[in-house]
């Protein structure tokens, strides 16, 4: 019990006891909300017999006295009134609290005021994204005449980290994808009697859309986060700041050479995805269609014409940099909290992937326009 | 009230090799405002780590209220954990809420509290630390260096706690803001009988603020009241009280 009600006619006294701390809120607003002060005069408040009084006691005691005074009763404290209450009433003499600067309430929904608040957001993040991957050519072009100034050694760190690394994963994805195609596709043809053909479609489809796609969508989920978190705590850090302070530019030392070191390395990569893929695919030959191994090489050389391998590759360095400049773009965007950095790491990989997607369907017209 | 006194025994921390505290003892009184100061790497962050629980000792004893934390399992120490407060150095405020939500967020966490109330209670703290109202619904980032100092002591104060740990209460304030700073802290203290460990290399913060001050030198602590800690031999400390920087400020304390 925190307090005692007794009542005697008009008069009602209250006695405090226990523990008023912030711990037991729940039973303290409990316990004095179930008093009546319907026509009570008179209201007196012992605190002799309490133990502790703490900022939210107090709290919950002002509120109730305040309470008793609207409705109309006398009160008054047995003994001293505790210091804490006096605090409070110094602390909240101007106002009322919570009822000043609230920020303002949200409006009802508007939906055409969002469509025009959306359409200007996209349009700035389009012409930011330009201005970026401008800014970036600038710089590149400028610090070419000079190789010290492209970070040599900054670009071999990150061909390391994005590539170097990525190799295990890379591989052993396309290794089950291109078994996992030569399977599926060795199943239907083999009702044709054309299981030759797995071939074909290995090759072709692992060496001029799959190598290079997959390969771009686990760097954009590896690189393309990587370099959006480690920029965008940069930017958090105030290192950013600092290097622009210290004249030095920050697209030269952090972006240049993070989308150079992507444009080197997810070439290679793809060239790795490719050969394990066809690995793969004559492993899958070999065991389940009992195909022999010279056959499959004679047939791969059938199945592709000499472009076959470049058009795969050659998208490799249009991806690397469509998930270089998505991921350092964003990262540079972060401003002010951790929940923004979150954010926009979400918001790089997704149009990474997004943009590497729609690259690859461009590039599948154009070839199919040039009739290679 | 409970009035919660801290107590630490013994005290060792190592890592690898390197001795940070060997057989660190102290006692903090209740109601009193005790100084912690130390040489750069003196053990002082490590020290505090320890107090709060966030770290364990290698051996030694630290007592909140009379209970060892250091052998209390994670639960038991939830309970001690809503009883003290602290800042940390830089503000540590979280950058994803406002301000008001960052002193909501222990009362979330600790009591039962409904809607209005619980908005009540945390404007009253932002009140008593002088926040500007307005600032209630500000982020971390749109505020001044001195008001993340202050909204760190809002949201300390969250819980009414007895014991408040400020580490580096008034580092990158202007001197006065660091004044205006130390005056709250001293108000704090006696309107609502807080217990304060604070970590600073301040001195006008420690000559204004402080009843006693213990200096971290070789692994231990020397602790003793303002009056007579100036006067102890110990190299460090008759460099660090007695050095060019202090001397202004401990001739006219003398004076005063």
């Amino acid at each position: 019990m925190s307090v005692e009600v007794r009542r005697t006619g008009e008069d009602l006294e209250l006695e405090l006891t226990g523990e008023w701390v912030a711990e037991r809120f729940a039973a303290l607003e409990s316990a004095l909300a179930s008093v009546d002060l319907a026509a009570a005069q008179q209201l007196s408040i012992g605190t002799r017999r309490l133990t502790a009084l703490d900022l939210s006691g107090a709290w919950v005691l002002r509120r109730f006295v305040r309470r008793a005074r609207a409705a109309g009763a006398a009160v008054r404290f047995l003994g001293t009134q505790p210091d804490q209450l006096r605090l409070l009433d110094e602390t909240l003499k101007e106002e009322g609290l919570g009822a000043g600067g609230r920020s303002p309430a949200p409006a009802g929904p508007q939906p055409l005021a969002a469509l025009g608040r959306i359409a200007v957001s996209a349009g700035r993040d389009l012409y930011g994204a330009l201005a970026f991957g401008g800014r970036v050519s600038a710089t590149l072009v400028a610090s070419l005449p000079q190789p010290r100034r492209l970070r040599p050694i900054s670009i071999a760190r990150h061909v390391y980290d994005t590539g170097i690394t990525a190799m295990p994963i890379v591989a052993l994805i396309a290794f089950l994808i291109s078994v996992i195609i030569a399977y599926m596709s060795a199943r239907q043809l083999a009702n044709l009697g054309a299981d030759i053909y797995v071939v074909d479609l290995v090759t072709i489809g692992v060496l001029r859309e799959l190598g290079v796609l997959l390969t771009s969508i686990i760097v954009a989920g590896r690189s393309g986060s990587a370099f959006a978190a480690e920029l965008g705590s940069m930017r958090l850090n105030e290192e950013v700041d600092a290097l622009t302070a210290t004249a030095v530019d920050p697209f030269e030392v952090l972006v240049v050479p993070r989308v150079l070191g992507l444009v080197i390395a997810l070439p290679l990569l793809t060239i790795i995805a490719d050969l394990v893929g066809l690995t793969g695919g004559a492993l899958l030959c070999r065991y389940l269609l009992d195909m022999p191994l010279t056959q499959y090489a004679t047939r791969v050389e059938e199945a592709i014409a000499p472009t076959t391998f470049w058009v795969g590759v050659i998208k490799a360095p249009v991806f690397a940099l469509l998930i270089g400049l998505a991921g350092c773009y964003r990262g540079l965007e972060v401003r002010g909290s951790a929940r923004e950095l979150g954010r926009l790491t979400t918001v790089a990989v997704v149009q990474a992937i997004f943009m590497v997607i729609l690259a690859d369907a461009l590039f599948a017209v154009l070839f199919m326009e040039l009739d290679i | 009230m409970i009035y919660p006194a801290l107590e630490v025994e013994g005290l060792v921390n190592r890592f690898g090799r390197q001795v940070v505290h060997d057989g660190l003892s102290m006692q903090v009184r209740a109601d009193e405002v005790f100084g912690i100061v130390g040489g750069s790497g003196a053990g002082k962050s490590v020290l505090l780590r320890t107090i709060l629980g966030l770290q364990r000792p290698v051996a030694g004893v630290v007592r909140i209220a009379g209970a060892d934390i250091t052998r209390m399992t994670e639960a038991q120490l939830r309970h001690i954990k809503a009883r003290y407060g602290v800042t940390f150095q830089q503000g540590a405020l979280y950058s994803g809420l406002t301000v008001l939500e960052n002193v909501q967020l222990p009362m979330l966490e600790h009591l039962e509290l409904e809607p209005a109330a619980l908005e009540e209670l945390a404007m009253l703290r932002l009140r008593l630390v002088g926040l500007p109202a307005d600032s209630a619904w500000k982020y971390p980032a749109e505020l001044s260096g001195g008001m993340v100092k202050r909204a760190a002591l809002a949201r300390a104060l969250a819980l009414d706690p007895g014991l408040l740990f400020l580490d580096e209460p008034t580092s990158g304030l202007d001197p006065v803001s660091a004044a205006a700073f130390d005056e709250l802290v001293l108000y704090l203290q006696k309107q609502l009988r807080l217990t304060i460990v604070m970590i600073t290399h301040d001195l006008d913060t420690i000559f204004r603020t402080c009843n006693r001050v213990g200096v971290i030198v070789d692994g231990r602590m020397e602790s003793d009241t303002l009056e007579r800690i100036v006067e102890h031999p110990h190299p460090w400390i008759q460099a660090y009280f007695h050095g060019e920087r202090a001397r202004a400020r401990l001739g006219a304390a003398h004076g005063a």
